[in-house]
C-alpha cells in the first residue's frame, strides 16, 4: 500500500485497502473557519429542526477554529459572523479558537503546521478546499462541504472512497531561482485543473527529500487546483524536527510500503525547472516567466496560505533588499508567528524600506474579500492559488499566479520578471 | 432535503468551462448568517452590472429561461472553493439539475447533501443538448434524459440515486440504522487513531 492507503486502512480498522474501496474512517482532527463555521452552524440548525441532537460534539479537543477570511472584520456582517463563531466555540467547549487580536492567529492551513495541530499519519478534514495543504506533514488531509463537516463534528467519522494515486517524482534539487510554487504550477499546466480529480497527488524523489517542509506545503496546497482529493509527501526527519520544534509530541510516522502501487508516475528533472506564472483565468494556463506577456502590472500581492509562509517572505525579502517597488505591493504574513519571526529577523524592515505595505494575517484579497481587492482592469501578480475571473476583486481584473521570488522581482520592475533578470 | 424524481423544463445552456464556486456565489455573499436566500446572488457578476441592474446579455436573464430548472455547462463545473453556498444558491434560484462533462469533487459531493442532481455526460451529448430548444425530461428513477428526438441514458451511483429519490441526506440515511450502529459500536474493536 502507498502512504495514503495505509493511513486510510489504519483509520478504518482494516488490514488493507485498495483504490475504489469505500471506507468509514475515524477522523483525528477537524477545522472550521469564519466562512465554513457559520455554514456548519446553519446545517446544525437544520438538523435540530429534524429532531437530531446537536447538543454535543464528538470531541471538542480535536476541533480547532480559525478566523481568517474576513478578519479584521471587513464590515458589519463579517463582524457578526465572528461573534457567531465565538458563541459556537464557547457553547461547544472548543478551546482551540485562534482569535484575531489575541496572540497567535492566522490562515487556517498555516495554523495547521505552525501550531503542529496535525501530525503524520492522521486523518484531517476541514471546511475549506485548501485543507489539502497539510498533507505535506504526511497526513491524509482533505476539504469537505459544510454538511460533511457537520457530520464529522457530531460523529468523528466520515466515509471516503480510497483514491488512486498519481506520483510526481522530482529528480534533483530545484535551482535557486525556482520555488515549489513554480513546480506545482508546472504540474497543473501539464495535467490540467481536473487532472487530479478525486485522486491523491503524492510527491517524492530526491528533489522532494531536499525540499523544506514549507516548500512541500506549497506543493500540497495547490493539489486542490488540480482537483485532487489530497496531496501528500512521505514524512521524514525534517517533518519530525519541524513539528517537535512547534511543541508536538508522540509523533509516529506512517510510510508507504516498498511495493506501493501508483496509477501513474510522472518524472521531472529539478535542474530543468523554470520560474512559471499562471496567466488569467486559470491555474493551468501557464507560461515560463521569460515568455510571459509583457503587461503593465498594477500590483504585487504576497500573501495567503500558498505564498506567505516564513520561507516565502524570506524569498521576497531576498529580492527586495536594497531595492524599491515600482507598483503597489502588499505583504500579508500568513500567521502572527510568521509575522513575528519576520520582524525579529529584519524582513519587515526590508519590506518597509522597499516601499511595501505590510498587512495583518488574513485570507484578505486572495479570495477577493477585502484588504487590497482589485479594481476593474487592474492587473496583479500574486503568490496566491487561484486566478479565476473576479477571484481577487472585480470580475474584469486579472491575476497572474507566481512564486514569491517572481512576485517580488515583478514588484521591482512593474512587469512580470524572472528573478535572474533583475539588475 | 427535497427528494428528486422527475422534472420537465427547457434547458439553460451555459457555454462555459471551469465554472468555479466564486462565479456561482461570489465571496461577499458568504457572510450572510441565514441559509436561505442565496438564489438572488447566483452568478452575481454575470447577472448584474455595477449598478445591480440585470445584464441583458447573460443567458439566465433571458426571460425564455426563467422557468428552466436544468443547467447545461462545460467541464469541471463547481471547481474552486468548497463553499456549500454554491449548491444552496443553485437550488434557491430554482435549478434542480446540472449537466456537465465533469464536476469538481467537493461540489459534486455537496449536491447530494442538498438535493441537487449533477449528471455527467460525454462532450458530444452535451453539445447536442446545448442545442436543444424544446422541453427536456430528466427522469432519475430510470436514469434517462428525454428530448424531443432522443432518449439519453446517464450513469449515477446507486447509493447517490437513492439519496435523491428518497430525499434523505447521509445523516438521515445513517440515522435509519441508528439501532444497528449503536449495537455495533458496543462491540467495536476499531482502534482509535491518535
Amino acid at each position: 500500500m502507498n502512504i495514503t492507503e495505509k493511513i486510510l486502512a489504519r483509520a478504518s480498522g482494516r488490514q488493507r485497502v485498495v483504490p475504489d474501496d469505500i471506507i468509514f474512517a475515524n477522523v483525528d482532527k477537524v477545522m472550521v473557519h469564519d466562512v465554513s463555521g457559520p455554514g456548519v452552524i446553519k446545517v446544525f440548525d437544520k438538523l435540530k429542526k429534524q429532531g437530531i441532537n446537536v447538543d454535543k460534539l464528538w470531541d471538542p479537543t480535536k476541533v480547532w477554529v480559525a478566523e481568517d477570511h474576513f478578519v479584521p472584520s471587513a464590515d458589519k456582517l463579517s463582524a457578526q459572523n465572528v461573534v457567531l463563531l465565538s458563541n459556537f466555540t464557547k457553547n461547544y467547549g472548543i478551546e482551540k479558537h485562534f482569535k484575531y487580536g489575541m496572540g497567535q492567529y492566522g490562515i487556517c492551513h498555516t495554523l495547521s503546521h505552525e501550531e503542529a495541530l496535525v501530525l503524520p499519519g492522521e486523518v484531517y478534514v476541514g471546511g475549506d478546499s485548501h485543507t489539502n495543504t497539510t498533507g505535506a506533514l504526511g497526513s491524509f488531509a482533505c476539504g469537505l462541504g459544510h454538511t460533511d463537516v457537520a457530520y464529522v463534528l457530531l460523529n468523528g467519522k466520515i466515509w471516503f472512497k480510497v483514491p488512486e494515486t498519481l506520483y510526481f517524482k522530482l529528480n534533483g534539487k530545484l535551482p535557486e531561482h525556482v520555488m515549489a510554487k513554480d513546480f506545482i504550477l508546472k504540474i497543473i499546466g501539464d495535467i490540467s485543473t481536473e487532472g487530479g480529480a478525486y485522486k491523491t497527488m503524492q510527491f517524492g524523489g530526491s528533489g522532494i527529500n531536499e525540499m523544506s517542509v514549507e516548500s512541500r506545503l506549497t506543493l500540497c496546497n495547490m493539489t486542490t487546483e488540480a482537483g485532487a482529493k489530497n496531496g501528500i509527501v512521505e514524512p521524514d526527519q525534517k517533518v519530525i524536527d519541524y513539528l517537535v520544534s512547534r511543541g508536538a509530541k508522540n509523533i509516529s510516522l506512517v510510510n508507504g510500503d516498498s511495493d506501493a502501487e501508483y496509477e501513474k508516475i510522472y518524472e521531472y528533472e529539478g535542474s530543468e525547472m523554470e520560474p512559471i506564472v499562471a496567466k488569467p483565468f486559470s491555474p493551468e494556463n501557464i507560461s515560463i516567466v521569460r515568455e510571459a506577456p509583457s503587461v503593465e502590472l498594477d500590483k504585487s500581492y504576497i500573501g495567503s496560505c500558498t505564498g506567505a509562509k516564513y520561507e516565502d517572505l524570506e524569498a521576497a525579502a531576498k529580492i527586495l533588499k536594497g531595492r524599491k517597488v515600482k507598483i503597489r505591493t502588499e505583504v500579508l504574513p500568513a500567521s502572527i508567528s510568521i509575522y513575528k519571526r519576520a520582524m525579529e529577523n529584519g524582513l519587515l524592515k526590508i519590506f518597509l524600506d522597499a516601499g511595501v505595505t505590510i498587512g495583518p494575517p488574513t485570507c484578505g484579497a486572495c479570495c477577493g474579500a477585502h484588504m487590497g481587492v482589485l479594481a476593474k482592469d487592474e492587473i496583479c501578480i500574486s503568490t496566491t492559488n487561484r486566478n479565476f475571473p473576479g477571484r481577487m476583486g472585480h470580475v474584469e481584473s486579472q491575476t497572474y499566479l507566481s512564486s514569491p521570488l517572481v512576485a517580488a522581482a515583478s514588484a521591482v520592475t512593474g512587469k512580470i520578471t524572472d528573478p535572474r533578470d533583475l539588475n | 432535503m427535497q427528494s428528486f424524481r422527475k422534472i420537465k423544463t427547457i434547458l439553460t445552456p451555459l457555454d462555459k468551462v471551469n465554472v468555479d464556486t466564486d462565479q456561482i456565489v461570489p465571496k461577499q455573499f458568504l457572510k450572510l448568517v441565514q441559509k436561505s436566500g442565496f438564489g438572488k446572488f447566483l452568478f452575481y457578476n454575470w447577472r448584474y452590472d455595477d449598478h445591480e441592474h440585470l445584464k441583458s446579455d447573460f443567458i439566465l436573464n433571458d426571460p425564455k429561461y426563467k422557468y428552466s430548472k436544468i443547467l447545461v455547462a462545460g467541464d469541471n463545473f463547481g471547481c474552486g472553493s468548497s463553499r456549500e453556498h454554491a449548491v444552496w444558491a443553485l437550488l434557491d434560484y430554482g435549478i434542480s439539475v446540472v449537466i456537465a462533462p465533469s464536476f469538481a469533487d467537493i461540489f459534486y459531493s455537496n449536491c447530494f447533501k442538498n438535493g441537487l442532481l449533477p449528471i455527467t455526460l460525454d462532450d458530444e451529448t452535451i453539445e447536442k443538448l446545448q442545442r436543444e430548444i424544446g422541453e427536456v425530461e430528466v427522469d432519475l428513477e430510470n436514469q434517462k434524459i428525454r428530448t424531443s428526438s432522443e432518449n439519453i441514458s446517464f450513469d449515477i451511483d446507486s447509493h447517490k440515486k437513492k439519496i435523491l429519490l428518497e430525499g434523505l441526506d447521509d445523516i438521515a440515511q445513517t440515522l435509519l440504522y441508528e439501532k444497528k450502529i449503536s449495537e455495533f459500536e458496543k462491540h467495536s474493536k476499531i482502534p482509535s487513531v491518535l
